[in-house]
């Protein structure tokens, strides 16, 4: 690990003042910055501590909607009485991620922003254009099971390895920053995440030295939620295709539903074209197999991750008739 | 810096870079806790940090000066063991034991976390977790036994538990619909 200065946030307003510099980065949770601190993937030369900061409470608006603050540990998150009751979906997702003591640690804001495990972002030997831009991308040509078939580019094939940000971005959550100035910013999630194109190593709209200090859930949806996650292990593995899923069934047909996709894309995936395909439908394999359609036709696989296409397809039909069914 | 460590305070100055684990390991003498993968993929230098289990190797030892730590140290003696390391002993919930100091520290954890009513990702109802040999597999998968002495750590850990009382999860407060 390279050496860093370090200096501990008592307040928001502190902590974005102390990290606009050059190489700074946060610590919170620290699970993934200091994994890939000890590999020198992430070399920052100051770590801004905000694990002290007050943003650990869950809070109810009158608008029917959770604020949940940025250091709520994704235990405590996926056991809040209020997330269970309203936002199922979010619960199962944080509960099939990591490990007990990972979620333990690790925080709303941080998953947020958690990186890819692409082996050739992790293994500093090989060219990764992601960790270092211009190098090139080994996984591209190389071995990519777990990798991208959806919003890749020629210079960059990562997943986003995250569960709660799928669940997120299916209940159309809002990210509160603020920023160095002191302005607060409002992003929806949709609006988060960026796709690689030739800049892999920007994967946020996120400005140098942006805190995310909140994330909020609108009133929770009608209808259904579910999480399904497919992986190699049962447990403490990450997702080779996920579904957070939120369908509606009124008189004979779906009134509403919001799907969004893990292990597929360089983002937590949504897709507005499946959603239209089952809206104002009535529930039959032929409307799933049009829906998988929408969100396959521009999907692309590298070789060994192209079981990745024909899994979702299948995946996302059986979904849909455990959201549509009785 | 200032630490405390099972009840006891401790002073050193270990480089900023120092994980928690290596605090303990190399600068404080407490060496049960250990070092498998050092980078969260094991289990095996679980710790107990204000009572929750945690990786302490995925952990800055700086940003803990002002929490309780418990290692496996802190839970028994050989003369006085804590109930899951007798139990662990009972069922050979081991064979190197390289990973037993986690592995106890984890279920310790894990047991809280269950009595305060924390739903699994094997969890059938959200609202009112059961406890079984499955929910044991699934929270106790962050513990690596390359032994693979699973099925006597959970005879082990299922014992403590059902001693406890703790497979009786109280039913939780529903939250209304709509409220």
């Amino acid at each position: 690990m390279k050496t860093f200065s370090y200096a501990k946030a008592d307040d928001a307003e502190t902590a974005v003042r102390d990290a606009h510099v050059s190489g700074a980065k946060y610590i919170a949770g620290g699970t993934n910055l200091l994994d890939l601190m000890k590999l020198q993937v992430e070399t920052p030369e100051k770590l801004v501590d905000i694990s002290r900061l007050p943003l650990g409470e869950i809070e109810e608006r009158e608008d029917g909607g959770l604020t949940i603050g940025a250091l709520v540990p994704n235990s405590d998150l996926a056991a809040d009485p209020r997330v269970i009751a309203k936002y199922e979906v979010l619960s199962r997702a944080l509960l099939a991620g990591a490990s007990g003591q990972l979620r333990n640690k690790a925080t709303t804001g941080g998953n947020l922003l958690q990186r890819t495990r692409c082996y050739y972002f992790y293994d500093t030997s090989t060219a990764c254009n992601k960790r270092e831009p211009g190098s090139g991308c080994s996984a591209i040509g190389g071995f990519n099971r777990v990798l991208a078939v959806l919003g890749t580019s020629e210079h960059c094939i990562a997943t986003h390895p995250g569960d709660m940000p799928v669940a997120m971005r299916a209940l159309d959550a809002t990210i509160i920053t603020l920023k160095a100035d002191g302005d607060k910013r409002r992003i929806p999630i949709g609006d988060f995440y960026r796709l690689p194109g030739d800049t892999p190593q920007i994967e946020t709209v996120l400005e140098a030295g942006e805190l995310i200090t909140h994330v909020e859930l609108p009133a929770p949806p009608k209808g259904k939620q579910v999480y399904v996650k497919v992986r190699d292990r049962a447990s403490y593995a990450f997702a080779l295709v996920s579904i957070a899923g939120v369908v509606e069934v009124a008189d004979g047909k779906i009134a509403s539903a919001a799907l969004a996709f893990g292990g597929l894309g360089p983002m937590p995936w949504r897709n507005p074209a499946v959603e239209a395909a089952l809206v104002g439908q009535a529930p039959s394999d032929a409307v799933f197999a049009a829906a998988a359609d929408a969100l396959l036709a521009d999907a692309k696989g590298y070789g060994s991750n192209d079981f990745k296409i024909p899994l979702a397809r299948r995946v996302l039909i059986a979904t849909l008739r455990d959201l549509t069914g009785e | 810096m200032h630490f405390t460590i099972n009840g006891q305070s401790f002073e050193a100055e270990p480089d900023i870079r120092t994980s928690l684990l290596d605090l303990c390991r190399e600068h404080l003498g407490l060496t049960g806790s250990k070092k498998g993968c050092d980078h969260g993929q094991c289990g095996a230098c679980t710790m107990l940090v204000n009572g929750r289990r945690i990786n302490s190797c995925l952990s800055l030892a700086v940003m803990h000066q002002d929490d309780e730590i418990t290692t496996i140290e802190g839970l028994g003696t050989p003369e006085d063991l804590h109930p899951l390391q007798a139990a662990f002993v009972r069922h050979d919930g081991y064979q190197c034991g390289y990973c037993t100091p986690g592995q106890i520290c984890s279920a310790v954890g894990m047991l809280d976390e269950v009595k305060k009513g924390w739903p699994s990702h094997v969890t059938g109802d959200l609202d009112a977790p059961t406890f079984d040999d499955g929910e044991i597999a699934e929270r106790m998968s962050g513990n690596i036994c390359r032994c693979a002495a699973y099925p006597n750590i959970v005879d082990a850990i299922r014992e403590v538990a059902e001693s406890n009382g703790d497979t009786k999860i109280a039913p939780r407060q529903p939250v209304e619909a709509g409220a």
